[in-house]
């Protein structure tokens, strides 16, 4: 582990990386705020989410100040129920990241398969899925998730509907963004299939899931790294913008849209901060991971090179 | 070594001897407009012909030499060879067995062009010379190593990857993946023309001593003759796709009947003839989707008649070789 942190600082992409200041505040913001998600049971004062723990006396108490009734304190103040804003938003941004990280992985995997077979058969499959592709991209990816989402809603049982709303949400996301993984990788697949090893490897006897996936593939992987991370950032912004619609992340699991959604209601009634520091943290984690995934673009591009 | 006096078999014996036999092999190509162009703006289908009735025999352990100018069709025929490429018309029989996508994995191997393209730059060393290996589902334990010590390199470069390695070095690396699967014919694709003229003796040498060792068969396909005369036992002409002449290498080199043949070897530099003067081939080889009628070579050709317009010269024997020419000298 420590040969391979020692061998990526020393590489191309580890100088680049050190000559960013960009790129390594985004990657500090990035880490801090994966670290708060995963460790939130034992960083938060408190389960947003268990009845028990809270206490309605402490509702809308600011941030920074000391409740005059319960004497609790909230770093960034407590919602109407009695929340510490601190721990639903650290709970919020673990439903934000799976969704955002699950719904990638669900869009890159269709997209690399299907990018590939279009790319290495070639023909009438290519055009089909191709031109599939174009035709999902004339949609915009919201409407589609919706879209998605509001069927699985209506067929899914009332009792489960809940349960299974994040598994929606995420093949929503992950359906609605498997265009740019597939064009990217069919744009390699085309180069890369004309290649001389790959005729030695046909040659050798391979099959085409061997050459697509063991000799293609590989040589695909920086631009759909660089994709990839743009598309977290998307799939992130998509699930707070759903969620903040209502049609995303229920209240009984709220994600960072969801919150921001109910703290706008009390946004003009002087109660800022239920709004405010969910959207702050929706924020960073959007710019951090979109500025990491420009600089992975540019450090990639052996074409930008000085 | 043997003399060039022992490859040239009696004709009848010639096919239980040959290894490759290749039939009447053509191959077209489709370059018509998209569809929509051609419904709308009322264009024809175009083909390109770019392989039209070649025959010829290899026999087991020689070397036989395809030469010809780009374009003339060296490359496909070798791909459909190997079996990389159906053929449009024709056959090419290995060891009486016809070649194709199945019929022949591991007999039959090739040496590509570009050092720099034919090896994965992901993968590594070990794992690209035991490929061939490996996709029949063999054991391939050891075969890296052994096979880098025969080409000359070290069994510590099986853990490297292409990129540490200089073309010359690349190129023993794909000469060792061809022999992996040990096969009894290998396609060689100009396999020296992306390496530096002192590098390229040098793969020579190493391909001539393990065609030896291995008791291999190589088709060897280049535009340069000097290469040619150095590894070949009989030589192919190219023109336009057909084939123009064959002949042993010494016949070829003394005695070449075609026009077309003269014409490569004058232009050819000569370490004897210093100051002499080179003549320059004239003329380009022609657009193989609208060829010259009759004789291909014809619009070139300082010997042309009216004979030559009109009809395809036929193959016929002369000497140890056979030659297509109206006018062959």
């Amino acid at each position: 582990m420590i040969s391979r942190i020692s061998s990526f600082w020393a590489s191309d992409i580890g100088w680049s990386f050190r000559g960013s200041p960009v790129a390594i505040l985004s990657a500090i913001m990035v880490v801090v705020l994966l670290m708060a998600a995963l460790f939130a049971p034992w960083i938060t004062p408190q389960n947003p989410f268990d009845p028990s723990e809270l206490n309605l006396a402490n509702g809308f108490s600011p941030p920074l100040q000391e409740n005059p009734f319960t004497n609790d304190f909230f770093v960034f103040g407590a919602d109407n129920q009695g929340r510490d804003v601190f721990s639903t938003i650290l709970y919020g941004l673990r439903i934000s990241l799976m969704v955002g990280v699950l719904a990638v992985a669900f869009g890159l995997v269709l997209g690399v398969s299907l990018g590939l077979i279009a790319g290495y058969v070639g023909g009438r499959v290519d055009s089909i899925i191709m031109r599939t592709a174009d035709i999902q991209l004339t949609f915009p990816a919201i409407l589609i998730a919706m879209l998605i989402f509001g069927i699985a809603k209506g067929v899914a049982p009332i009792e489960y509907r809940d349960q299974v709303a994040i598994w929606v949400l995420i093949v929503a996301i992950g359906l609605s963004d498997w265009v740019p993984f597939a064009r990217v990788v069919r744009g390699a697949a085309m180069v890369q299939k004309n290649k001389d090893f790959v005729l030695a490897a046909k040659l050798a006897g391979q099959g085409p899931m061997t050459i697509m996936f063991r000799h293609i593939l590989p040589n695909a992987m920086s631009p759909i790294l660089v994709i990839a991370t743009i598309s977290l950032a998307l799939a992130i912004i998509a699930e707070a913008t759903l969620s903040f619609l209502g049609v995303g992340a229920p209240p009984t699991k709220p994600s960072l849209g969801t919150l921001i959604r109910v703290g706008q209601e009390f946004a003009l009634s002087g109660e800022w901060w239920i709004l405010f520091f969910p959207a702050l943290t929706l924020l960073m984690l959007a710019l951090s991971v979109n500025s990491l995934g420009d600089w992975l673009r540019d450090a990639l591009n052996p074409s930008l090179k000085s | 070594m043997r003399t060039p006096s022992e490859f040239t078999v009696p004709k009848d014996r010639r096919a239980s001897d040959s290894l490759v036999s290749v039939l009447g092999l053509s191959r077209t190509f489709d370059v018509s407009p998209p569809f929509l162009n051609r419904l709308i703006e009322r264009l024809p289908k175009r083909t390109l012909k770019a392989v039209t009735d070649v025959s010829f025999n290899v026999e087991r352990g020689t070397v036989f030499a395809l030469v010809g100018e780009s374009g003339s069709g060296k490359t496909t025929i070798g791909r459909m060879v190997v079996g990389l490429m159906e053929p449009s018309a024709g056959n090419v029989l290995i060891d009486g067995e016809r070649s194709g996508p199945d019929s022949r994995r591991g007999g039959v191997q090739m040496v590509f062009q570009d050092p720099y393209a034919s090896l994965n730059p992901r993968w590594r060393v070990r794992d690209i010379i035991a490929e061939p290996v490996v996709a029949q589902g063999g054991k391939a334990t050891g075969i890296a190593e052994q096979l880098l010590e025969k080409v000359g390199l070290s069994a510590d470069d099986a853990k490297l990857f292409p990129h540490q390695f200089s073309g010359g070095q690349r190129q023993r690396i794909g000469i060792a993946r061809a022999l992996a699967s040990n096969p009894k014919l290998i396609v060689c694709d100009e396999p020296t023309s992306a390496l530096d003229v002192s590098v390229q003796a040098q793969v020579l040498n190493l391909m001539s001593d393990l065609k030896d060792e291995f008791g291999l068969t190589y088709i060897f396909i280049s535009h340069d003759l000097t290469v040619v005369r150095h590894m070949a036992d009989r030589i192919g002409v190219l023109y336009l796709g057909r084939l123009v002449e064959e002949a042993p290498v010494e016949e070829l080199f003394t005695d070449a009947k075609h026009p077309y043949t003269r014409m490569l070897l004058e232009a050819a530099p000569r370490m004897d003839a210093f100051g002499r003067e080179a003549s320059i081939p004239i003329g380009e080889i022609p657009d193989p989707i609208s060829p010259p009628p009759g004789c291909a070579f014809h619009p070139r050709c300082p010997l042309a008649t009216e004979v030559c317009r009109r009809s395809v010269p036929a193959m016929q024997p002369v000497n140890k070789g056979r030659v297509a020419c109206h006018h062959a000298l």
